[in-house]
């Protein structure tokens, strides 16, 4: 029904959702459109030559180069599809951080990063993780200051999905290129809002999910290797090629996509590729950043409001993370669900370190994401219901 | 899904002839993307062929192969090197 919002009348129950960093609710109506269609038509891609599978072949290998012009990273061949960015993230970090290697992450990043590094650590390897300033921010000096000799891995979100601060991630890639470590970026905040060149940025592998602002369906996920990195698969099985063999292919993408792929998944992120490129990346981002700058200037005049990060910072993910006064991050968020019909995200948001270095471990922090699909009168309501709240709060 | 002896229960064959076998140049390819990259290239460069089941001749097991007439050799291997296309081999076959 949200998805209809530009085509028809008003939804039966208005809702507002500013979730996006969770996932994008919001999508242009040819996302579904294409699910269907591929729901429809599809038979087993990479599993024969009858028309129904070489339509999901034909479709998968055509979302592979958009995603390979979009990210730079060289070739189709060097996109492989997974089911999500933490799929993707432990194939990169199990298959490069070995027993014995030295990483380097932040405080800024998600479980799916923190939680295969810490598998690795007690597997033998070695973990240094650069801090935050007090606006939650992480300068590449902060993570090469926690490199060693012999650092064998950056692994590094571009975005906190918690404040929205970005990493300087061309600097930092230039950084693992000096000192020889593997430059591994978390793109689950920013593919689709924010340009990423894999070759320009000095990336060596890029993962980010395909249902947050690439505006894809849930289930998506890719990982990106730049020309001459290896990575052992996670899981092997069946590929439709190399049959008798008794290992997995060694050739990407097919060495990392044991398994039936997720075709009608991908047919709906292939078409949200050909929007976003239709629609320009840089406008998404402009338009998502100013309902997000109309939001911080809203509720920053709210006295009780607390706005963790880097507000003013000019280029940031459409991300805000507040709390009002003492009050309890889910309660809030339930009262704006339940009370205004808003959807927030309440919690830690699977970002330990980033609450702790905010001091909001206990409290939990309320957070707003924004859509390029929101309107300027959704924010509007948002800011009013926050202050709404907030004198609610002061007045008990 | 369509009609004819199938949905009436009478599994006779039908009055279809044989497939006529004739000499095609066929080749094949390590993964299913380089075939896809393939066939792209194929369609836009104005190859006559398409992709088939590997055959068993060439290669034990699954996977696509691209099979053209064999008097397109020359453009297809000239297709393969401006575009560098990746394949495993090129096998003339009678299939």
């Amino acid at each position: 029904m949200l998805n209809d919002r530009k085509k028809s009348a008003k939804p039966a129950k208005p809702v507002i959702y500013l979730d996006a960093a969770a996932t994008s609710l919001l999508k242009p109506p040819c996302v579904a459109e294409a699910v269907t269609a591929a729901f429809c038509s599809f038979g087993n891609s990479q599993r024969g030559a009858h028309e129904a599978s070489l339509a999901a072949s034909r479709i998968i290998f055509q979302t592979r180069e958009r995603i390979c012009r979009m990210f730079g990273t060289g070739t189709p061949d060097r996109v492989a599809f997974t089911a999500n960015a933490t799929e993707s993230l432990n194939i990169a970090i199990q298959g490069l951080v070995r027993p014995g290697g030295i990483a380097v992450t932040t405080v800024l990043d998600h479980n799916s990063v923190l939680r295969p590094l810490y598998l690795q650590e007690d597997r033998g390897a070695e973990l240094h993780i650069a801090g935050c300033d007090a606006k939650g921010r992480v300068t590449p000096e902060a993570i090469e200051a926690e490199m060693r000799p012999g650092t064998s891995a950056v692994v590094c979100t571009h975005a906190s999905n918690v404040t929205g601060n970005v990493l300087q991630i061309r600097e930092i890639g230039a950084l693992c290129r000096r000192r020889g470590a593997l430059f591994i970026v978390d793109a689950s905040q920013t593919a689709g809002l924010f340009p990423i060149h894999m070759q320009e940025d000095n990336i060596d592998v890029l993962c980010f999910s395909g249902h947050k602002g690439l505006m894809g369906p849930q289930g998506t996920g890719c990982i990106c290797i730049r020309e001459g990195l290896e990575i052992p698969p996670l899981l092997v099985g069946g590929t439709g090629v190399q049959s008798y063999s008794r290992t997995q292919p060694a050739e990407m993408p097919v060495s990392l996509e044991a398994g039936t792929l997720n075709g009608h998944g991908i047919a709906g992120l292939n078409s949200a590729l050909g929007y976003i490129s239709g629609y320009g990346i840089d406008r998404i981002r402009t338009e998502a950043q100013a309902l997000m700058r109309q939001f911080v200037a809203g509720v920053r005049q709210v006295p009780q409001v607390i706005i963790y990060g880097d507000p003013d910072d000019s280029d940031r993910a459409p991300v805000v993370s507040l709390n009002i006064s003492e009050q309890d991050a889910g309660e809030i968020s339930d009262i704006l669900a339940q009370e205004y019909g808003i959807l927030t995200r309440p919690g830690a948001h699977c970002a330990p370190l980033m609450h702790k270095a905010l001091g909001t471990e206990g409290q939990g922090a309320v957070r707003f994401s924004f859509s390029h699909l929101n309107t300027a009168e959704e924010v509007c309501t948002a800011v009013r219901a926050v202050r709404e709240i907030a004198g609610q709060v002061s007045g008990q | 899904m369509h009609g004819g002896a199938g949905r009436t229960g009478d599994c006779r064959s039908g009055e279809r002839a044989m497939r006529v076998k004739e000499k095609r140049l066929i080749v094949t390819f390590r993964t299913t993307t380089d075939a896809m990259a393939f066939e792209a290239a194929g369609r836009e460069y104005g190859l006559g062929g398409r992709l088939i089941p590997v055959p068993r001749a060439l290669t034990a097991g699954c996977g696509l192969a691209w099979s053209e007439p064999p008097e397109r050799r020359r453009d297809m291997e000239r297709l393969i090197g401006e575009e560098k296309l990746t394949y495993e081999q090129i096998a003339e076959l009678v299939i």
